[in-house]
């Protein structure tokens, strides 16, 4: 009886607004696009944060990273520049973490250097990272196959390697990779194991291959050698170019240091320690300490931010949109005035009235909804496509927006079918 | 509310089916009470035909509204099938317009989107009828009135005259206790109004309540009975010995 009612007024609803189609499709316009952009925004944002969240992430939410930055230029009191440049961190700043911090689990210091690796025919450039066999305890690096770089290489300074699955893309197309001798700089290393960064997307792997890839330029790969053997092989100082002042030397013992904490809350102490041992051996502003927990917490405040940025431009066009819709159905409601006269003399109630009214709004803003989501799912999809940016449509961003489009369809509606529902019936059959 | 209305409607026939007593209606304008009906007193029986008839401005028109219970009075009381009425909710007015009164109107009142048969089947709709229900009493109707060759048509398509017979078919959906009529014939030509008269002679052979509003001296003949207004008050009235001569 109910659902005939409903089946009823709703054919009703949609036949009188198709009998406007124009006007019906104006109105829905305001919804469509209402809610197609909260939905667009909404996954565009998201896909941003994830994104970012995901970088984060990889960096290690126990981490502390510190890395060697070049310190600004120095003058030496001749005015002359100093050729040979020794700053950064050293194995000293290693040795002082392990001893004088509490709640450390591990530090790992790391040597990075850009090289070129050869195997047979084959050549790549590479970045090469002096580290220790614990360095898969502070990154996402999983070994598929082989072992990783162990005590015993690290002690007797090996020649042996590991390297990443880029770099058996990039020189062992067929080949197995384990047991071969790879090229860098003068020496052969031996490949012990492929190991493989977790969540290791192309267009992340910049960023997570850190300290070095500004002055790598654009890699292939990582191979890992143990860091005893990068000191003895490579030695500590670089040629650097220089426009202005021709060629520099540059001393650097250690690009970076991570420190893995036992506990979150143990992020924050464990930093303002490790910056007051680098303010006191230091005298030079050569470090820079980055913590993943931090940046963390910083993106997801600015994440909060730009959802209620978002919000509220969506609130607004939705509240726009619901005026539009208001406007419509006054107009409706006044044309009609007959038509509800007549309804009421044949006995439709008040609520009967209402039911008519509301429901056409309701149909009109669903369908305007349903709309939205459709192009609320396409935008993503073509900034995905052609804009090359990472967008995440929710499920909930979806509800969100169909529920608040029709929740301003009826509240926008009910005004006008109110008034519709109270106009007197004889003065509305009198009414031309 | 409604149920005891309808529990009273099992009612003898001498019985009057609507009865006014002192009914007045008033308009404020302003400060001023610009009085439109007078000191009403009207009984009904099942089964009459009256003619309400009178100048234009008499009142006419608020009186037959106020049987309609589409307006309510000033003061005064009126039963409807025995049962009081002036002290209706606006919901259940609304229901005895749906379940007991069948209004035409001199302009039709069609709704212009919907077709015959749905036109038909709106006060049937109210009253919580199936749709299948309705369509084959629509149907049924509408063949009733000669239109049954035209069921799918809009109102726009058809002439006055088939108009007000759809009017009719509609006034007819529920089985109402009266049919209201005001100035049936008001916008048609002497031939479809004749027509229309016709119908209205053939309801009443069929023991239908009718009282309709007319300047036409053709209902008034028709009639039992001719209720003349003037100035908001009962003039006269005047039985019709002649009914059912034609
Ligand atoms: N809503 C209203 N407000 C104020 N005055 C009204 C209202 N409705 C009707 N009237 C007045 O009541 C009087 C009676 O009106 P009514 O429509 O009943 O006359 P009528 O007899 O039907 O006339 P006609 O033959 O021209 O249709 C008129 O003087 C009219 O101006
Ligand atoms: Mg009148």
């Amino acid at each position: 009886m109910f659902l005939y009612r409903l089946k009823r007024t709703v054919k009703l609803g949609i036949k009188s607004l198709w009998m406007h189609r124009l006007r019906s499709t104006l109105t829905a316009l305001g919804i469509i696009f209402g809610v197609s952009s909260v939905i667009a925004m909404l996954a565009i944002g998201e896909g941003a944060s994830e994104d970012a969240q995901k970088k984060i992430a990889q960096l290690g939410s126990h981490n502390i990273i510190v890395k060697t930055q070049d310190p600004p230029e120095e003058k030496s009191a001749t005015g002359q520049q100093q050729t040979l440049k020794e700053y950064g961190l050293t194995y000293s700043d290693a040795e002082r973490f392990r001893s004088a911090i509490p709640n450390v689990q591990v530090i790992v210091p790391n040597r990075r250097i850009a090289q070129e690796a050869q195997y047979r025919t084959h050549r790549a450039s590479i970045e090469v990272v002096g580290t220790v066999p614990w360095y898969p305890q502070i990154s996402t690096l999983k070994v598929q196959y082989g072992r990783y770089i162990s005590d015993t290489d690290l002690r007797y300074k090996k020649g042996v390697c590991v390297i990443d699955e880029k770099i058996v893309k990039a020189l062992f197309a067929f080949d197995y990779p384990i047991g071969e001798d790879i090229k860098l700089g003068t020496d052969y290393y031996r490949v012990v194991g492929v190991a493989r960064e977790k969540d290791d997307t192309p267009e992340s792997s910049e960023t997570s291959s850190s300290g070095a890839s500004s002055q790598a330029g654009a890699n292939v790969g990582t191979i890992y050698i143990p860091l005893t053997t990068a000191k003895d092989r490579f030695g500590e100082t670089s040629v650097q170019m220089n426009s202005t002042s021709g060629m520099i030397m540059e001393k650097v013992e250690l690009q970076e240091i991570i420190i893995k904490v036992n506990d979150l809350s143990q992020i924050i102490p464990t930093k303002q320690s490790v910056e007051t041992l680098l303010k006191a051996f230091h005298k030079k502003n050569d470090y820079n300490i980055t913590v993943p927990l931090e940046l963390m917490k910083k993106q997801q405040d600015i994440q909060r931010i730009f959802t209620i940025v978002l919000g509220s431009i969506a609130a607004i066009s939705l509240i726009v949109g619901g005026i539009g819709i208001m406007n419509i159905m006054l107009a409706t409601v006044s044309e009609r005035t007959r038509e509800i006269g007549i309804r009421r003399a044949l006995g439709a109630k008040k609520r009967d009235i209402i039911f008519q009214f509301l429901s056409e709004t309701f149909i009109l803003t669903a369908a305007g909804g349903i709309l939205g989501i459709i192009l609320g799912l396409g935008i993503p999809y073509l900034v995905q496509y052609y804009g090359n940016m990472p967008t995440v449509v929710k499920g909930s961003s979806l509800i969100l927006a169909f529920g608040i489009s029709s929740a301003v369809g009826i509240i926008f509606g009910l005004y006008p079918a109110y008034r519709a529902a109270n106009m007197d019936p004889i003065e509305s059959l009198r009414h031309e | 509310m409604i149920q005891q209305y309808q529990d009273n409607l099992q009612f003898d026939t001498d019985k009057p089916i609507l009865e006014m007593r002192d009914l007045c209606k008033s308009y404020f304008i302003g400060d001023g009470e610009l009085k439109v009906l007078k000191n009403i007193n009207i009984s009904i029986t099942p089964g009459e035909y009256v003619a309400i008839m009178g100048p234009s401005g008499s009142g006419k028109s608020t009186l037959l509204n106020m049987i309609g219970c589409l307006d309510r009075p000033t003061s005064g009381e009126y039963f409807l099938g025995g049962a009081g009425v002036s002290t209706l909710d606006d919901d259940d007015l609304s229901s005895i317009r749906g379940a007991r009164i069948g209004f035409i109107f001199q302009s039709f009142n069609l709704i212009s989107q919907l077709n015959i048969i749905e036109n038909i089947q709106v006060p049937m709709f109210y009253q919580g009828l199936t749709e299948h229900e309705s369509a084959e009493r629509a149907i049924e109707l509408a063949k009733m009135v000669g239109l049954g060759h035209r069921l799918k048509h809009r109102p726009t398509e058809l002439s006055g005259g088939q108009q007000q017979r759809v009017a009719i078919a509609r006034a007819l959906s529920n089985d109402p206790l009266i049919i209201l009529a005001d100035e049936p014939t008001g916008n048609l030509d002497s031939s479809s109004g004749s027509e229309i008269l016709d119908i209205l002679h053939g309801l009443h052979e069929q023991g239908k309540t009718l009282i309709a509003v007319t300047h036409d001296e053709g209902i008034a003949r028709e009639s039992e009975r001719v209720v003349r207004l003037f100035d908001g008050a009962i003039d006269k009235e005047e039985h019709n010995k002649k009914r059912n001569q034609r």
